[in-house]
């Protein structure tokens, strides 16, 4: 008599299964992980020691580097007796504007998936054409926004100059103003994927609670602040996450739309990075790298509160 | 819902908000709809200072024309297929072979290299910059596809590596468990059971990192020079500085170094916003 068939095959290898088989469960994550680990390490992970490593030597990228200890810093920040790399501040405070402004986004995403979480004929046509600016390279975005901005004849000087306004040398001619234009043409794809993320996230808002809040006579900006918004906090989070990432990388369209100038008045730290490192003026290895390190810090405070929270839901899943 | 359904609101509100949207949408892709517009006009008009008004001829064909047979367009659009293709394919594999670990089995360490993906996605590019361009250059890759390939799929696997993971770990485990009491071999599991269930995050992913990558700038100056490497967004460049002040043919050349990201989401629409908004949603 034959038994059932479903345990004992399994049963009666057991004895002689190899090494292998018997580790397999302990053993498979570390065989799927090898590649894309050794990758990482290689490509992410070891390069962000070495920058550390370079920003400590004066180095052409081609000779031997020459170990200076904290000279670039020194030059860089002004520490000791040297003066702050005048350039090295401009960068950092628009760095920071970048920061703030560029954080508009979330509120006109939201505003702009208020005004469209509707439904009427054609309202996803719409909603896909809103997003379209996110889809297009920023290089494009560049272009397109430079052209806006030309002088005398491009379209925003056509219309400032309807309501009697006028730049000298155009918005991105003018140090005054260059960086400003930037940041509205960045803020242009950046609105967009906030966009969607909110109407991704009032798909999903409670119908029940908004008809509970709305016997309880909650109407307009009370209903948003009190029940809408705490029911996007997720979303609100992501856009917070991109933007934020998105202003610290800000380098396109900088490189695009002025390269940096006029007068180096638009240089935020990623850039002057890449110009120092990069550019025809030589290449400054060691100080580009120590750039990238102060960069680098500055992006540390928010990873470390978005890993943060994110380690708080893994917590929470568990 | 929120705001109030247009539906329920007097007639008057419902034809006002059906009139507002489309101007609303003029409006917004205003930047857009002026290059478009360049890009079919002739040259003279921009030298009569007609940069705004009707086209005095539709030049479509002809503007269009110029960019693809008479400059190195056709051959940065190549690169540019040449680097995503195989990146949006390395990317995706690495990452579901990470994800599957990640998410399937319980080990010591498994959330650090979790969190090691993750912060690795965030960091800023040019503290990478460096050491990868020598990196490149030692293996003597500079100026070539494959250098570019190998670095945006390293990197791309940080974030494709977070969304697989997540997407594993939402998949139901009992499945899993009665594979493994059937004495199917674990990467039989992979292959037979978890892969096929994967398919929504694969072209969720593909679609993503097909746009990313296409759209990448900064890389590109980085780690090429010139048209026998380089993709569109740094050709662009080149193209513009041949063709300065012809505003018509920068602006043909703009939409169509433009267009193969836009294509890819209209006709993947879906995967795409389920991708770009994972955990938007709880």
């Amino acid at each position: 008599m034959s038994v059932s068939p479903a345990v004992p095959t399994t049963h009666a290898r057991q004895p002689n299964r190899g090494w292998y088989r018997r580790n397999e469960i302990a053993l498979t994550p570390w065989l799927f992980l090898i590649l894309p680990v050794a990758f990482f390490l290689t490509y992410v992970v070891v390069p962000i020691g070495q920058s550390f490593w370079i920003s400590f030597h004066q180095w052409d990228g081609l000779g031997e580097a020459t170990w200076v200890g904290m000279d670039n810093y020194n030059r860089l920040l002004g520490l000791g007796d040297q003066n702050i790399d005048r350039k090295f501040e401009t960068s950092f405070w628009n760095n920071i504007r970048w920061l703030v402004l560029y954080l508009l986004a979330i509120p006109m995403g939201l505003f702009i998936a208020l005004f469209l979480n509707q439904t009427v004929t054609g309202i996803r046509l719409y909603k896909s054409l809103f997003f379209f600016p996110f889809v297009i390279s920023q290089v494009v975005v560049g272009l397109v926004f430079s052209w806006f901005y030309l002088p005398n004849v491009g379209l925003f000087e056509i219309i400032t100059g309807f309501f009697g306004l006028e730049i000298r040398g155009g918005v991105l001619g003018n140090p005054d103003t260059a960086t400003y234009g930037i940041i509205a043409a960045g803020l242009w794809p950046q609105t967009a994927y906030c966009m969607i993320l909110y109407l991704t996230g009032l798909n999903a808002v409670d119908s029940e609670q908004v008809e509970a809040a709305r016997l309880d006579g909650a109407k307009g900006w009370r209903m948003l602040w009190f029940v809408i918004i705490p029911q996007l906090k997720p979303a609100t989070f992501i856009a917070f996450v991109v933007t934020i990432i998105g202003a610290l990388r800000s380098f396109d369209l900088i490189s695009i739309m002025t390269n940096g100038g006029p007068f180096g008045s638009t240089r935020v730290l990623s850039f002057y990075m890449f110009e120092e490192s990069l550019s025809e003026f030589g290449f400054r290895m060691g100080y580009g790298a120590a750039i990238a390190v102060v960069l680098f810090f500055i992006m540390l405070g928010f990873i470390v509160y978005f890993l943060w929270s994110m380690w708080q839901d893994e917590k929470g899943a568990r | 819902m929120f705001p109030t359904p247009i539906a329920k609101r007097s007639r008057s509100a419902q034809l006002s908000y059906q009139a507002f949207l489309p101007l609303a949408l003029i409006l917004w892709l205003l930047p857009l709809l002026a290059v478009a517009l360049f890009s079919v006009k002739p040259g003279a008009d921009f030298a009569n200072g007609n940069y705004w008004g009707i086209p005095s001829s539709f030049d479509l064909f002809s503007n269009y024309g110029m960019v693809f047979f008479e400059s190195n367009m056709p051959r940065y659009l190549m690169n540019s297929l040449l680097i995503t293709i195989p990146t949006v394919i390395g990317a995706v594999a690495l990452s579901s072979l990470a994800g599957f670990a990640l998410g399937i089995y319980k080990f010591r360490g498994n959330l650090l290299i979790f969190f090691m993906f993750i912060a690795g996605n965030f960091v800023p590019f040019q503290i990478l910059m460096v050491p990868v361009r020598d990196l490149t250059i030692s293996m003597g890759l500079y100026d070539s596809v494959m250098g570019l390939v190998l670095f945006h799929v390293a990197f791309q696997t940080g974030f494709c590596t977070l969304f697989m993971r997540n997407f594993i770990r939402a998949l139901p485990y009992p499945l899993i468990e009665a594979a493994r009491v059937e004495g199917v071999a674990e990467w039989r599991i992979f292959w037979y059971v978890v892969l096929p269930l994967m398919k929504p995050a694969l072209a969720a992913l593909a679609v993503l990192v097909f746009t990313f990558i296409w759209n990448d700038y900064f890389w590109a100056v980085v780690l090429t020079q010139g048209p026998n490497a380089q993709p569109v967004t740094a050709g662009i460049t080149e193209f513009n500085s041949q063709f300065r002040a012809a505003y018509h043919l920068m602006s043909a050349g703009s939409i169509v170094a433009a267009l193969p990201p836009v294509a890819m989401f209209f006709l993947m629409q879906k995967h795409f916003i389920a991708g770009l908004t994972l955990g938007a949603v709880k």
